[in-house]
């Protein structure tokens, strides 16, 4: 009885298998969409070109006689100067540590209230226009009001990025719920699933592919805003260091310090990325 | 006693343009160990009727009893198929075909035992650690008939199961359900548009028709079990296929009853 098992098995009894590259015309029909197959040099040389395309525009830029433009070379020395002397570091930390903790607690809150949102319609007509009206105002322009009732310590940074972290996840989440398939809800329903069931074991795992993708907006847009938070209100992080390179005329510094918050953004982000390819990996992608 | 028993059972939705009729006063007894199939034009109810059944839907008058009981919501005792498969895409294939047994709180060995056990039984035996985006829409839909088998329901009611799949498969499915179905005389409500489909697999066909959606008839199909290919080319077959391909595509002119 399993005759029509076997054009969908693409190399063996390994489900597993069937998204790895199987020779064309052995297999029926993929079951995920391919991108169409482009020749494929080894992604490492691709990077190390695409690094070295880059350098090669900053040397053409300075060559071009920009006004005290750093090249690579002043960049990579003042650089080395700001990890010896342990204020790259130090720098990195603060930053890291006002955007690990604003977002953090932002997702923390986003997820249950976006879970509320979705789930109970009332909650989501009491509380969507204020989101609404609040995603319209930049995280930044808190800061003036933040600073002037919190302070000017940790406090005001941590509760913008907070916000802008929470903006971002909650939106999302509760998208995430409401677009959970009616079927799949049916489905466990008629297997004797009840609310609380339905909930946990369809409404969470459907939904996570959505909060996942909030998250990582959420990060980057934390992550912005604490550069611009420090630029104007800070005694330490990146943003602070740049702008105290700035009145010292210390461009090589700024370089270092816009080179060092590319670098940690994308790295969190690829972090989150894998994270997402790791739990919604289950998905049928079109 | 028949298993289900709808009793003038009738469904309104209320629409921008004013009521609409998707049931009116539907009658209809399913035996036990029967297999009705239930065939109309688009639009006849009879997913709402199977709705109704399922418990996710309530009716807007008259009753529904499954074994003497009324239905008030869904019960792991009415399997449904639904003809999207409805798999939990997150779940490996076992997974999918513990669910309703987790639901229950079978414990973790029993669980995965009557899983495995009902997996091979539909063929699914090398894919039990698969996930549903790895399988094809007939493996997707056997998975989808485990997990309804695993709990062991009273009656399987099934909405359009096969009809996202292509001629050959489909053919393949029905074969293979009334496999199962002759091992265990389940009762099977099953919803088709496939008029062979109807003929092939059922004891009764019930042809559905619309604006109200109502029983236009009750048409019995007098061959035994189990039903071969032969069969299905077989004089009788052609007749009883007529038969009902008429009473779904030549009904008199629809019009609102008047209420008596």
């Amino acid at each position: 009885m399993s005759e029509d098992t076997k054009p969908a098995r693409p190399g063996g009894a390994s489900p597993d298998t069937a998204e790895a590259p199987s020779a064309p015309g052995t297999t029926a029909k993929a079951p995920t969409g391919r991108r169409i197959p482009l020749p494929k040099p080894s992604s490492v040389l691709l990077s190390l070109c695409s690094a070295a395309l880059g350098l090669l525009v900053w040397i053409g830029l300075t060559k071009s006689g920009i006004e005290d433009l750093p090249g690579p070379w002043a960049v990579a020395k003042r650089g080395a100067e700001l990890v010896e002397d342990g204020t790259l570091f130090d720098d990195m930390g603060a930053s890291l540590r006002r955007v690990l903790t604003g977002y953090l607690l932002g997702v923390a809150l986003a997820i249950p209230v976006g879970f509320a949102m979705g789930w109970y319609p009332i909650v989501r007509r009491l509380i969507d226009p204020w989101i609404q009206f609040f995603r319209m105002v930049p995280p930044l322009a808190i800061i003036p009001l933040a600073i002037l009732t919190m302070g000017i310590d940790e406090k005001p940074k941590v509760f913008v990025i907070f916000l802008a972290a929470f903006l971002s996840s909650v939106v999302s989440t509760y998208q995430g719920v409401v677009s959970v398939d009616s079927t799949l809800v049916n489905a466990a329903r008629v297997l004797g699933a009840k609310d609380r069931q339905v909930f946990i074991g369809v409404v969470v795992p459907a939904s996570t592919p959505f909060i996942l993708v909030g998250m990582r907006i959420g990060l980057g847009a934390s992550w912005a805003t604490v550069v611009a938070a420090e630029l104007i209100a800070a005694q330490s992080g990146l943003g602070f260091r740049m702008q105290q390179a700035q009145l010292y005329y210390d461009l090589p510094t700024i370089f270092v310090q816009l080179i060092a918050i590319g670098a940690i953004g994308l790295v969190m982000d690829r972090l989150l990325l894998l994270a997402e390819r790791r739990l919604t990996g289950w998905q049928e992608r079109r | 006693m028949p298993t289900i028993s709808f009793t003038e059972v009738s469904r309104d939705f209320a629409l921008k343009t004013g009521e609409f009729h998707a049931l009116d006063r539907v009658s209809l007894d399913i035996h036990d160990g029967e297999f009705i199939t239930v065939v109309g034009p688009s639009g006849c109810g009879k997913s709402t009727l199977m709705n109704i059944a399922a418990g996710l839907l309530d009716a807007t008058g008259g009753t529904v009893t499954v074994d003497g009981e009324p239905v008030h919501g869904p019960s792991p005792e009415r399997g449904v198929i639904f003809q999207q498969y409805a798999l939990f895409p997150w779940m490996t294939v076992r997974k999918n075909v513990e669910f309703g047994l987790r639901i229950a709180g079978v414990g973790r060995r029993e669980r995965a035992k009557t899983a495995l056990r009902i997996i091979d039984l539909v063929g699914l035996g090398d894919f039990a650690d698969a996930l549903p985006k790895t399988l094809s829409g007939g493996m997707k839909q056997r998975c989808a008939i485990a997990r309804a088998y695993a709990v062991d329901p009273k009656v399987l009611l099934m909405d359009e199961p096969f009809g996202a799949l292509d001629a050959l498969t489909r053919v393949q499915m029905q074969d293979s359900l009334l496999e199962t179905w002759n091992r265990d005389r389940r009762t099977v409500m099953f919803i088709t548009h496939d008029v062979d489909e109807a003929v092939y697999l059922a004891n009764r066909v019930v042809v559905m028709a619309a604006r109200p959606g109502r029983i236009h008839r009750v048409i019995p199909v007098d061959l035994p079990y189990p039903r071969t290919e032969k069969m299905r080319l077989s004089a009788e077959f052609a007749d009883l296929r007529r038969e009902v391909w008429n009473a779904v595509y030549h009904q008199p002119a629809s019009s609102e009853r008047t209420t008596p």
